[in-house]
């Protein structure tokens, strides 16, 4: 089972929060703190794995994590999880983010984490892992996209356009603080 | 959106013509407003608004915040539920960031139920994030989840099972189990993938719904989807991880997916659950070797590898009794090196892990892997080192340890975090304690080894550093001497250890708490037991904790004592005097301890001092008698000693011992009379608490007691009386009758004392290094020193060191160290005193490990037969609401489809339903099939075909995994062909089975029981006794197929009988259960009078009639004399004895029929004498004499149903032909069916 998923940025700062097991609003930002403490302070060449932290209490649960450019993808799962398996499931979640929002960087996290969120929620579900091929999450979304489209065609056109509006000058500045692309996307060990 | 745009317009333009010119103005400025405020809601924040927002004001966050929040709470209160989800995505938002949103539950309920896709889905949304198990709007959703679960509309439903995962409650489990059961059958993978996992959620939150449902969630495992099959191994595996026994009978068809599956993810899991479910059945791991090995051989998938070593190491862990399996734990071993030596960090670390597990059982195989672990030891990260370090248990020998420790020593010096010191101290301590100390051979090395560690900053290890000083020293007698040494000069620095904060103090303190305790129990070893107890009795009460200050004074006692002994030894009164000053001066102080055991310990050894001094002073020597108190030695004690002591017979704590006490307010003056009733008041026993509880035995607590008793005179009890008085009047803390004001001493009055003291210590200057103490580096320094000396020859003596050292010397404690360096420490390594009658093993830990409770409520037993009453039921309130769903049937599994064993259902079947379709079942019946639950698959047959299972792979363990999968292939095949085979034997009975005619229930079957009372069938008579019998499968014990017999003894005879008994022979197959030789059927039996009695018999197969041969004997009591006679006997047993009424509907009977569950039948035919047949006598008849109960009757047939003792189902069909009977019969087994038959038809035959 997976316990939760967090997303922090480099200074902490959480862009989505999944906990599966219920956490009061106070404790979800202490843990984050906690691990992010934890995350931190570890060099990019070490193992992804750690335990300690309220969050994983003690017993069979483990924090597996990846760093992408300025955002920490954290998983923290029991010992029915396979640990590789679980580093695959988050190369899975970053390439589906990269194709959804083509060069995905953490802008696209900030302001989008709704969608995130439906992403991340054809990948597992209830703390599970609901499905791996990237074929199929991608297909999923895309029709989800399409009706969403299709509702706010009818409805959502004067709010597009001022939000249209609103955005003129930002698509710019979301241009120019682009991150750097996914590290080794390709590189790294494929374990299927 | 598009309303609002409506509204802006066309207000204004009517209401301009409808009103006078004159208030146009006005209306203009209201209509603008209207505008206004419609185009506001344009203009309302959207999510992004808010983020930017945000990320605007970083200054004033919370203020931004806030001001956004009450925007919101604005928005939510429009009517239109766009502004509505848009506000609740915000919310969703704000709720990451940490702000609680549950006050808008209600609104992301209307959300929710929103038509709208893209706004149901943020409602969902906010509901996961937000949504628990105490969120009370949770209730009023049922319907509206139900809704969107079954919506036409997959992506609907998918977000609904999706945000349900989330947020389920039990009430929502209960409610909603059938309709997520229903979509298990859905035609979309999409959605059946979510309704299985969702699955888990349901059985965690409503654990009642498992076994109803589990045979759908199996039949899963064979969905034609891959990911939906993955989902089903998936939940599955958590289920059984919680609880694998119950999953046994599941690894016949995991291990068939094994073998045959491709998909990693899924054979990870599967492999997982193996590891789980192998230490329970050692068999399986036999059976998994082979195909894991050639997975750890073929595979490139690195995390498909690492599972695999990980599930061989659990099989070799299980199976490691017997056996060789060296091949195997080699190649794991030699493919985690790979894995340990990789570059990549992860993969090191996962060896690690793995390499611990194996290190358990076999240590052997790790070792070769030394240098790579040591080199591990190293590395630049935390996580990679803490895992080596779990490994040094299995490096670690006799020769290497000091080299290790010190290896880990530097570590200890060097770590940054507390969390990697700590974890650093508490394997220094495992290694070096491991096995009662079994790697040490040096104990002075290791005595300054924990004297080393109490020197590290901030851990929290100093109680367990304590613990090891003071077992080490009780257990090796050799090390005590420079123990002691070493802990006076502790004791004699206290202040030292003492100065640091407070967080250091807490953990050095522990240390002087074993330092205080060592120095008083083997004080004979002290070489300056004046100082030490100077230097105690000096402690500063108000910084010492107080669970060590009530140490401190118990062994200031114990030294005070060996002083004592020595001076009064030497006739030196002033010696002597001046002790007791001391001790009277000093004491005072730690009365006024806030620790209520220092205290009143204090108290107690002050009273005593004060009694020893008083005669003291009458010149009288108390040394032997103080001492008395503090006599015995102290033995390790096991850990559970006190927990096991047995109680002693008879011994009732709640029974008053004497009278019972008059009342407390007297109790000062009745003393002489309770010292009357008593002999001798009770003195309170010598308890040491904190770590010497454990050492201390009942015995010696015991022992000390009375000697204690026995020293005091009546005398003495007076005066200690007296001077108890004394102190009561001045204790603050004593609530007296009459209040006088208590003169309140404070600690301050001590403090001018306490000053002198500290100035005095500040003498001192390095604050951790006390002179004279052996830390590990100077052991060492002095260890290499001797050996030069001893080249040297002792000649040169200590002169010729350096300042420090001679120093050192002059301490005097290394001396000894040096003498006994060669000393072989005979060790104490015995698990500790237990008392008698007690087992040192411990069963109750087992009882703590289970698992916790949310898991323990699904401990279900799955392959028990299902009761009647256990089905998911949809609230009939719903359905009405549902038209559509109006179907919500009670959940009843279909048949399994796969090769499992089946299961069965005795007495009563469930309740029919589900509409399915299963060719099988259409072609039986046509129209409006319903499904029988799971049948047949008692879990006693379960487990033999788990046997077969198991038990073929030892016989061809050779088998490659091509082998299995031909097998399994062959398996199917023949599968196919035994299922047409019932088809074709069906055919006959079909026509009768149709629920064609109406049929009442069967007869209830306590009629039937008062009919077979009158059935007893004669067995064996002569001129004086008659015996006559009945059978009856023994219900309460159905599994293990047992028949109770009654007896029935009628004497015919003229005289009484006596003695009878009745001896039956066992045969192969059958045995009667019982303790003697004989049943004793009556002492004694009047003339024409009965009597009755029973045994039982355990049937190891009932497919076959057997008989059973049997002597009875008696004594015929005559005028004459008695005399002795016996009748021989058989006992028919045909298989009608083992079978059980049981009912059946209609409809399920039909579907048995075309079932698998019973496939062989036999049929025979009855030819009757008359030519005429009375078919409802002969129903009767089977009803009475069989059990069989009839489901369906007809002029010319009737249908007949029952179960064996063991569950079987036994279909019958009777049936009248022109010259007698046919009785046809199926049932699961052959042989079975064949001898019912059989004997169904000579009973027919008979009547």
């Amino acid at each position: 089972m997976i316990k939760a998923i967090l997303v922090i940025n480099n200074h902490g700062k959480p862009r989505l929060l999944k906990f599966y097991q219920h956490y009061t609003e106070e404790m979800q930002q202490q843990i984050v703190r906690e691990t992010f403490q934890l995350v931190s302070k570890r060099d990019d060449n070490v193992c992804n794995f750690l335990e300690g932290g309220t969050l994983i209490d003690g017993n069979d649960y483990r924090l597996i994590y990846r760093h992408y450019a300025t955002l920490y993808f954290i998983f923290c799962v029991d010992s029915s999880e396979s640990e590789l398996g679980i580093l695959d499931l988050i190369q899975v979640f970053v390439e589906t983010l990269d194709r959804c929002f083509e060069n995905v960087c953490e802008l696209d996290l900030i302001f989008h984490v709704d969608k995130v969120h439906h992403i991340l929620g054809e990948i597992v579900m209830g703390g599970m892992v609901l499905e791996t091929n990237m074929n199929e999450i991608l297909q999923r979304i895309q029709e989800q996209d399409k009706i969403q489209k299709q509702e706010a065609g009818i409805t959502a056109a004067p709010a597009r356009a001022v939000s249209a509006v609103k955005n003129m000058n930002i698509s710019q500045q979301l241009k120019d603080i682009k991150l750097p692309d996914l590290p080794s996307l390709t590189n790294l060990k494929n374990a299927f | 959106m598009r309303s609002a745009f409506e509204e802006v317009g066309r207000p204004k333009f009517d209401q301009s013509f409808q009103i006078a010119q004159s208030t146009f103005k006005l209306f203009e400025e209201m209509a603008l407003r209207k505008v206004r405020s419609n185009i506001d809601r344009i203009f309302d924040k959207s999510l992004t608004d808010l983020i930017r927002g945000i990320r605007n004001n970083k200054d004033n966050e919370s203020r931004y915040i806030a001001q956004c929040m009450e925007e919101i709470k604005m928005e939510l209160r429009q009517d239109s539920i766009y502004v509505k989800a848009n506000a609740i995505e915000k919310l969703a938002y704000l709720q990451m960031l940490g702000y609680d949103i549950s006050w808008a539950s209600f609104n992301v309920i209307e959300v929710m139920a929103s038509t709208k896709y893209t706004e149901k889905r943020i409602g969902y949304l906010a509901a996961a994030q937000s949504f628990h198990d105490e969120t009370e709007v949770l209730m009023l959703t049922t319907n509206l989840i139900r809704k969107d679960v079954n919506s036409s509309n997959m992506y609907e439903s998918g977000i609904a099972l999706g945000g349900l995962s989330c947020f389920i409650t039990p009430d929502l489990a209960r409610d909603l189990a059938a309709d997520i059961v229903n979509l298990l059958a859905s035609s979309r993978c999409y959605t059946r993938k979510r309704a299985v996992l969702l699955l888990y959620k349901v059985f965690l939150k409503y654990p009642d719904a498992l076994r109803p449902t589990f045979p759908r969630l199996k039949e899963k495992l064979e969905d034609p989807d891959p990911g939906v099959q993955s989902a089903a191994v998936n939940v599955i595996c958590e289920l059984a991880r919680k609880n694998p026994k119950n999953y046994l009978t599941l690894a016949p068809v995991f291990f068939k997916l094994m073998t045959t599956s491709s998909n990693n993810w899924m054979l990870i899991k599967i492999i997982k659950l193996f590891g789980a479910l192998v230490p329970l059945e050692p068999r399986l791991g036999k059976k998994l070797l082979e195909p894991l090995t050639n997975l750890i051989n073929s595979t490139s998938a690195m995390s498909l590898l690492y599972e695999c070593i990980n599930t061989v190491i659990a099989v070799l862990i299980s199976i490691s009794a017997g056996g060789d399996h060296t091949a195997s734990i080699q190649l794991c071993v030699q493919k985690l090196g790979v894995l340990i030596e990789d570059s990549d960090q992860n993969l090191k670390y996962l060896g690690l892990l793995a390499m611990g597990k194996i290190l358990k059982t076999h240590p052997k195989a790790v070792q070769a892997h030394k240098d790579i672990v040591l080199r591990c030891l190293d590395d630049k990260d935390e996580s990679i080192r803490i895992r080596s370090l779990d490994l040094l248990y299995g490096m670690v020998s006799k020769k290497n340890i000091v080299e290790i420790v010190k290896k880990l020593m530097e570590h200890v010096e060097a770590a940054e975090g507390s969390h990697y010191r700590d974890e650093l101290l508490s394997r220094i301590i495992g290694i070096c304690s491991y096995n009662n100390y079994q790697y040490i051979t040096n104990f002075e090395w290791y005595i300054s080894v924990l004297v080393e560690l109490t020197k590290v900053e901030g851990t929290k290890h100093g109680a367990k550093i304590a613990e090891q000083i003071q077992d080490v020293t009780v257990r090796v007698e050799s090390i005590r001497h420079f123990s002691v040494s070493q802990m006076a000069l502790l004791v004699e620095n206290a202040h030292v250890l003492l100065a640091g904060s407070a967080q250091q103090r807490s953990n050095l303190c522990e240390v002087l708490l074993a330092a205080a305790w060592i120095c008083g129990e083997y004080s004979q070893h002290v070489r300056n037991v004046q100082s030490v107890l100077e230097s105690m009795l000096r402690a500063k009460t108000s910084v010492m904790p107080g669970h060590i200050l009530s140490v401190y004074v118990q062994n200031i006692g114990k030294l005070y004592s060996s002083l004592l002994s020595q001076a009064e030894k030497e006739d030196d009164w002033d010696a002597i005097e001046s002790l007791d000053n001391l001790m009277l001066s000093k004491l005072p102080q730690f009365e006024l301890s806030e620790h209520l055991e220092a205290q009143e310990r204090a108290c107690t050894l002050m009273t005593i001092i004060r009694i020893v001094e008083g005669l003291h002073q009458k010149k009288e020597k108390m040394a032997h008698e103080f001492a008395l108190l503090y006599d015995g030695e102290l033995n390790p004690v096991a850990m559970k000693a006190q927990r096991k002591v047995p109680i002693p017979e008879g011994l009732d704590l709640d029974v008053w011992i004497g009278e019972e006490w008059v009342s407390s307010a007297e109790e000062s003056e009745n003393e002489s009379d309770i010292e009357a009733t008593f002999g001798q008041p009770i003195h309170q026993p010598r308890y040491e608490l904190g770590e010497e509880a454990n050492e201390e035995t009942n015995n010696t607590n015991h022992k000390k007691t009375k000697k204690k008793e026995q020293q005091m005179t009546p005398e003495e009890m007076e005066r200690k009386r007296k001077q108890r008085e004394a102190e009561i009047e001045n204790n603050p803390y004593y609530v007296k009758g009459n209040a006088t004001v208590p003169k309140r001493p404070t600690k301050f009055t001590t403090n001018v004392e306490r000053q002198e003291i500290i100035e005095k210590s500040n003498d001192i200057q390095s604050p951790l290094e006390i002179p004279g103490v052996v830390g590990l580096h100077r052991y060492m320094e002095q260890q290499d020193s001797t050996l030069s000396w001893k080249k040297a020859k002792e000649s040169k003596k200590k002169t010729k060191k350096g300042g420090k050292k001679g120093k050192k010397k002059q301490r005097g404690e290394s001396t000894s160290s040096e003498e006994e360096n060669n000393v072989v420490h005979m060790v104490n390594r015995n698990d500790g005193e237990m008392p008698e009658g007690a087992r040192s093993t411990d069963d109750e830990d087992e009882f703590t490990k289970q698992t916790t409770d949310e898991f323990r409520a699904l401990d279900i037993d799955l392959d028990a037969p299902l009761r009647p009453d256990e089905v998911v039921k949809a609230p009939q309130a719903y359905t009405r609401t549902y038209p559509s769903h109006n179907k919500h049937v009670p959940l009843v599994p279909r048949p399994p489809t796969t090769f499992e064993p089946r299961q069965s259902i005795p007495e009563v079947s469930t309740p029919p339903k589900i509409p399915k379709k299963t060719k099988k079942v259409k072609k039986t019946t046509k129209k409006n099939q319903l499904i029988t639950s799971n049948e047949a698959s008692d879990s006693k047959s379960n487990l033999f075909n788990m046997d077969d299972w198991l038990d073929s792979t030892t016989t061809k363990s050779k088998m490659t995994i091509e082998k299995a999968r031909d097998t399994l292939v062959a398996e199917k095949k023949s599968k196919k062909k035994t299922s047409k085979k019932t088809r074709e034997a069906y055919e006959e009975t079909s026509g009768v089975c149709t629920p064609s005619i109406p049929q009442a229930q069967t007869p209830s079957g306590s009629n039937l029981n008062n009919g077979q009372e009158n059935n007893y069938i004669s067995l064996a008579a002569n001129k004086i006794v008659a015996l006559d019998y009945l059978t009856k499968p023994s219900l309460d014990a159905m599994d293990h197929g047992r028949v109770r017999i009654f007896i029935k003894v009628r004497n015919l005879g003229k005289s009484k009988l006596q003695k009878i008994e009745l001896s039956v022979v066992d045969t192969l197959n059958a045995k009667v259960i019982r303790n003697e030789d004989t049943i004793l059927l009556s002492d004694e039996l009047d003339l024409n009078e009965n009597c009755e009695s029973s045994f039982e018999i355990q049937a190891q197969s009932i497919d076959v009639a057997r008989i059973m041969r049997g002597t009875m004997t008696y004594f015929v009591v005559e005028d004459e004399g008695t005399s002795e006679d016996k009748l021989d006997i058989r006992l028919s047993l045909p298989t009608t004895t083992f079978i059980v009424k049981s009912k059946i509907k209609k409809d399920e009977y039909s579907v048995l029929l075309a079932s698998d569950d019973v496939d062989y039948s036999a049929s025979s035919q009855v030819k009757s004498v008359t030519g005429e047949v009375n078919l409802k006598a002969i129903l009767r008849g089977l009803e009475q004499r069989a059990n069989f109960s009839i489901v369906e009757e007809t002029a010319k047939a009737a249908s007949l149903f029952a179960r064996t003792i063991s569950g079987q189902a036994i279909c019958l069909l009777v049936k009248k032909t022109s010259d007698g009977l046919q009785i046809d019969g199926k049932a699961g087994e052959d042989q079975l069916i064949q001898s019912i038959v059989q004997d169904l038809s000579e009973i027919c035959a008979r009547i």
